[in-house]
């Protein structure tokens, strides 16, 4: 079976132009492929590029070069030489990423900010505000904050939120930025179920994990970020 | 698995060439090219006097530019030049297919006639003639941008600017246009306002599948509503792309030294 994520050669470094134009290299050469099923942790100390990394692979930040193949549907793109649009429709359908801070909308209740994803795919809203509900019980956000909008939530009840919005969705790929940094003992377990579950179903995840008992857990082989910066 | 699309299949709404505007030697905007999709938000930004509303006003067909081209794909599928058409046809597409929403929305509203007239009478200009229908069209339209049905009949005078706005918004929605154009919509607004108005705009942007392109110096504003972003400085686009791309990994100068300046909260 072909990967559903084959980086060659990816390279990205900062120019901070209005700083005395320094460049910051953070990634020099990263050969990765990951196949469905998977889950790689990103592994290296902090400043190593994990999160870079993670970020480029969600077209946040540019492929500056290099090639990052991303498998979608039946056909294959290059994210480095995508379009807006192209990227847009790979996060609709092929790739998730939960990111460490939850993105808050004003007046948009938690639970539709979980139901989101699904509707994007075109789900109808009861049936997507119902699975929202089902993650959210699952990740133990009460139900009495599912209808407010999470501006004012705890650091750990946002991150479940994000967690939720995350796994609402089958993406073919999930990238998990510190999944379960700021969470406690049950919850973490709840966060590790639902990674086993899609780890299961065939999804390919990509991840930084500090929490060494959490990444031991799910983790199929680890990335050394240093191999990634050694020819910078 | 079955193939998913990719896009590529589905024609530009809008497909802008090399356009220029000028007042006499002073360049409003110089050599603008991009294309527009349905259903996507594109977000011009940058600071006064960039040229963002030269070009806004150019593409809403309100200025005639000194060079370039734009295109724009009709309800029966042609691609027309616009400044190939007549003016009367030109008319008619603001009047129907498109909407503008001012940023002062005096310039967008009749002050002097009840809101529900200025909802109406868009709906009129396009060949409504039922009363009982175009005054439903209204309320309904009240409604979806949160004012009190009870003021059909109050002049927009007497409201609120947040009110006001929601108004103007209402009155260009109500002949389901294909293309809106904003200029700081929520400009000139309170900070609580403007978060009401901008989750308004976002939903029914995204319920009705709208493509919409949206002037604002505000990069919040922006990056709650545009998939897409081109940023300007003196009258030319810097840097374009992804929305977030733009805003966390900026590479021009000048759109690092916007990036940089936003005061955090």
């Amino acid at each position: 079976m072909a990967p559903v994520l084959d980086i060659r050669g990816l390279a990205k470094s900062f120019t901070l132009h209005n700083q005395g134009g320094v460049t910051l290299p953070v990634l020099a050469a990263v050969d990765l492929t990951v196949h469905a099923g998977e889950c790689v942790a990103l592994h290296g100390r902090s400043g190593t590029g994990k999160s870079t990394l993670l970020r480029t692979l969600y077209g946040n930040y540019r492929v500056q070069s290099g090639e990052l193949w991303v498998r979608h549907g039946t056909t294959r793109i290059d994210l480095a030489q995508a379009r807006p649009r192209q990227i847009i429709e790979l996060r609709r359908s092929t790739i998730g990423y939960v990111s460490q801070f939850l993105r808050v909308i004003p007046r948009v209740a938690a639970i539709d900010i979980v139901a989101e994803p699904m509707r994007a795919r075109g789900m109808d809203t009861e049936v997507a505000r119902e699975r929202a509900a089902a993650l959210l019980t699952r990740l133990n956000v009460p139900e009495r904050l599912w209808h407010l909008a999470p501006a004012t939530f705890s650091g750990g009840e946002q991150q479940r939120i994000n967690i939720a919005r995350g796994f609402a969705v089958a993406y073919p790929i999930l990238l998990l930025d510190e999944p379960t940094a700021s969470l406690d003992g049950d919850n973490r377990a709840a966060v590790i179920g639902l990674i086993d579950e899609v780890l299961a179903q065939g999804t390919a995840i990509v991840g930084i994990f500090h929490d060494a008992e959490v990444r031991d857990r799910v983790a199929s082989r680890l990335y050394d970020m240093t191999e990634a910066k050694a020819a910078a | 698995m079955s193939a998913l699309p990719m896009l590529d299949d589905v024609p530009p709404l809008l497909v802008v060439d090399g356009l220029t505007v000028a007042y006499g030697t002073r360049v409003g905007c110089r050599d603008v090219s991009f294309e527009l999709w349905p259903g996507e938000v594109l977000g011009i930004v940058g600071e006064s006097g960039s040229g963002k509303t030269s070009l806004l006003n150019a593409l809403s067909a309100r200025i005639e530019p000194a060079a370039g081209r734009i295109h724009y794909r009709l309800r029966d599928g042609t691609l027309a030049d616009l400044f190939g058409l007549s003016e009367a046809a030109r008319r008619q597409l603001l009047r129907t297919d498109w909407g503008v929403v001012h940023q002062n929305p005096r310039d967008g509203l009749r002050l002097t006639v009840s809101a529900g007239a200025n909802v109406g009478e868009r709906l009129m200009a396009i060949g409504a003639r039922h009363y009982g229908e175009i005054r439903g069209a209204a309320l309904d339209w009240l409604g979806k941008v949160e004012i009190d049905r009870d003021r059909i009949d109050d002049r927009p005078s007497g409201f609120s600017g947040g009110m006001q706005q929601r108004l103007q918004i209402a009155r260009n929605l109500v002949t389901k246009p294909r293309l809106v154009f904003m200029d700081e919509p929520t400009g000139g607004l309170d900070v609580s306002v403007q978060a009401r108005l901008l989750d308004l705009i976002r939903g029914l942007v995204a319920d009705l599948g709208l493509s919409a392109i949206i002037v604002t110096h505000d990069l919040a504003v922006a990056r709650l509503l545009a998939h897409r972003l081109m940023v300007m400085r003196g009258g030319e686009v810097v840097e374009s792309g992804l929305t977030d791309q733009v805003l966390d990994d900026p590479q021009h100068p000048y759109t690092q030294l916007l990036v940089s300046s936003i005061l955090q909260v």
